[in-house]
């Protein structure tokens, strides 16, 4: 490969920029370049000044240990649920779901970690984590069904299953998995036996981390090596090619939803067993619909994903002290965020067969 | 309880908060009707909607009046489908990805500018809500009376509007002009239509009707501005649309089987209806799967929808 970089960074997708002669890393960082641009106008607008906020954004990101841990307990489930997005896209589903599948993921991985006792934690601790993947796979598996049978439309199911879960979640720590003892709407704690250890001692830097980090190498070998991969990534290219080579179209849109919504059930897990410990209303701020712009700023390339899961982390880690350094409202990272999915849509060629 | 559900009193509060819930789902459906029957796909609406409730909302909130209030919840919205369509038809954009990215964009932005303009504060801004016209005579007939010929203008305009865009689409170019680009672009081109043109127009009807729809909820439902106004009503939209076959009575159909949705839950909360609330909540949702499940399967829609359009080169 002429493009080394390229190769693992952008697909040859075939997009406006590299017909223009311009890789498809490099357009990836003019499109953060440009985001971040306008975000420095629009806290330009707001009377703020926009180098000041920019640099206790990245001070706080990653200007000492605890900074950097925060940031990649952040980017933990913006990788998972990312990975997940990845998948899903590949195959042009377009899953919207990722953050109910978080949620489906923390119940399960709640429920096993509290209810469950008596177990050593080598096994308690495993189980607890595939309750949760097995969760979110369950949450992805139904808009996959309804997709592959019955030519549902997914972007309107996965997102009403959103809504669903979340519901659930609120009505599961408000009365039957509440802690009684407790003052607040929290469920209690999980048994200690399915705590992700803490790697970096005084941070917050849990073992799910690892585990995300492992889980884009996963991803990257299912994609690229596996038969599964490339029926995922055939269906995507061209449906009806894939289905007049012999390749099982329905059968591959499911099980591209139950990695998906696994996924991102991990991410619900490690949310659970390493941070809050609890099922916690409103766990997620929405790392599943972040997740779209993380994944689709990597390229949908696993490696890009880890890249651009940090990154939006740094944003989110960075964005409080932006409000007290310079007073600049938290919700200029969600701008920033919609810019980036906005400019990558327009990179993407729509192709027909 | 039960009693309580089918007496004449529950019922007609329930069908008069139908018609005022419907009515946004069916502003903004309408639009991206014609949006989609153009061939452009709007995933965008949600976002455009809870623009159009901010910019609605200050726009009444400093000027004092409710009509400018609309005003600027329509040009808001038709800015966003106008840029929606900058994207599609000038970029050749995948649709999905960019509303998806104009939805997140729109909620930043409207969470941004509250937080800027308002701050955080205990007691929210409020307006004064799109007072309710008795129709005389027709408002004293029993159950209509009260639920239908008492409702704001912007209801019976909605409905007045329908008839209208059956005959756009069935008797005049405009309509057929649309339904040809959103059908075969390249035969519309080859017979001298502008089909980027048209698309832009659509588009941007489109973004103006979700934006006046998102300027309803704010100015005829609520009175106030929160975050979290529209509670999904703009993907309900979308779903409507799907459901109604892209035809404009069927999508008034779609509109009042969600309104309705909604009106149940609203009014189930307010009776202390014993389900926990959560489940409540989750009515309109439960009810916009049914309803996909059930009418949207395999609905193909029009033929080049979210297909960017390309000149052959000869």
């Amino acid at each position: 490969m002429a493009n080394p970089i390229g190769r693992w960074l952008g697909r040859d997708s075939g997009d406006v920029a590299e017909r223009q002669g311009m890789p498809g890393w490099l357009s990836t960082v003019a499109i953060v370049l440009l985001a971040l641009a306008i975000g420095a106008l629009l806290i330009l607008a707001t009377g703020a000044d926009p180098v000041v906020a920019y640099q206790a954004l990245v001070v706080s990101a990653f200007g000492s240990v605890n900074g950097f841990a925060e940031t990649m307990v952040k980017a933990c489930p913006l990788l998972l649920a990312g990975l997940g997005v990845t998948i899903a896209y590949r195959a042009k589903f377009w899953n919207i779901g990722a953050e109910g599948q978080i949620y489906a993921g923390g119940i399960v991985a709640a429920a096993v970690g509290i209810y469950v006792t008596g177990l050593p934690a080598i096994i308690h601790l495993p189980l607890t984590v595939l309750a949760g993947a097995l969760g979110g796979a369950l949450w992805g598996f139904f808009p996959g069904y309804l997709k592959a049978r019955l030519k549902v439309n997914e972007v309107i199911t996965t997102l009403m299953f959103n809504y669903i879960v979340i519901l659930l979640t609120s009505y599961l720590v408000h009365g039957p998995m509440r802690d009684r003892a407790s003052g607040i709407t929290i469920s209690p704690q999980l048994q200690l036996s399915a705590w992700l250890p803490t790697v970096i001692a005084r941070t917050r830097f849990h073992a799910g981390i690892l585990l995300a980090l492992l889980m884009a190498v996963v991803v990257f070998w299912l994609l690229h090596k596996t038969v599964l991969g490339f029926q995922i990534r055939a269906v995507g290219e061209n449906e009806r090619a894939a289905r007049v080579a012999g390749i099982n179209v329905s059968r591959t849109i499911v099980w591209t939803m139950v990695l998906s919504g696994a996924l991102a059930g991990l991410a619900g897990a490690a949310e659970v067993a390493g941070l809050q410990h609890r099922l916690v209303d409103e766990f997620s701020p929405g790392y599943g619909f972040l997740a779209i712009a993380v994944a689709l700023l990597g390229n949908l390339e696993p490696l890009g994903v880890v890249l651009a899961s940090i990154l939006f982390a740094a944003l989110l880690n960075g964005a409080d002290a932006m409000q007290r350094a310079a007073a600049v409202p938290v919700p200029v990272i969600f701008v920033i965020e919609g810019l980036v999915v906005v400019f990558v849509a327009a990179r993407f060629l729509k192709r027909r067969a | 309880m039960l009693e309580q559900i089918f007496s004449v009193t529950f019922l007609t509060g329930f069908l008069a908060a139908t018609l005022r819930i419907m009515t946004p789902i069916l502003i903004a459906a309408l639009g991206e009707m014609v949006t989609e029957r153009a061939g452009i796909l709007n995933l965008g609406i949600e976002g455009i909607m809870i623009i159009g409730a901010f910019t609605g909302f200050t726009g009444a909130y400093f000027s004092g009046s409710l009509w400018i209030g609309f005003l600027c919840g329509g040009a808001a919205g038709a800015l966003l489908g106008l840029a929606m369509g900058v994207l599609s038809v000038r970029f050749k954009a995948n649709q999905i990805v960019a509303g998806l990215g104009l939805w997140i964009l729109c909620q930043g932005l409207a969470s941004f500018l509250n937080r800027r303009i308002y701050g955080l504060v205990d007691v929210r801004p409020s307006v004064d809500l799109l007072p309710a016209i008795s129709i005389p005579g027709l408002s004293r007939l029993p159950i209509l009376g009260e639920t239908l010929f008492s409702q704001n203008v912007v209801v019976y305009a909605t409905l007045l509007a329908v008839p209208l865009f059956v005959f756009m689409f069935k008797r005049t170019s405009w309509g057929l002009n649309i339904d040809a680009v959103g059908e075969q672009p390249h035969a519309a081109d080859a017979a001298g239509l502008d089909v980027g043109r048209l698309r832009y127009l659509a588009v941007t009807f489109g973004g103006l009707m979700a934006g006046l729809g998102g300027a309803y909820l704010a100015l005829a439902l609520f009175g106030l501005y929160t975050d979290d106004l529209s509670t999904g009503l703009g993907w309900m939209a979308i779903a409507v649309v799907v459901f109604g076959k892209w035809r404009p009575w069927w999508i008034v159909g779609g509109a009042f089987i969600f309104g309705a949705a909604n009106a149940l839950q609203y009014r189930l909360q307010a009776m202390d209806f014993p389900l926990p609330y959560q489940f409540t909540l989750m009515i309109p949702y439960v009810v916009t799967l049914i309803i996909v499940i059930a009418f949207g399967r395999g609905q193909k829609g029009p033929s080049a929808l979210a297909a960017p359009y390309e000149r052959s080169d000869f």
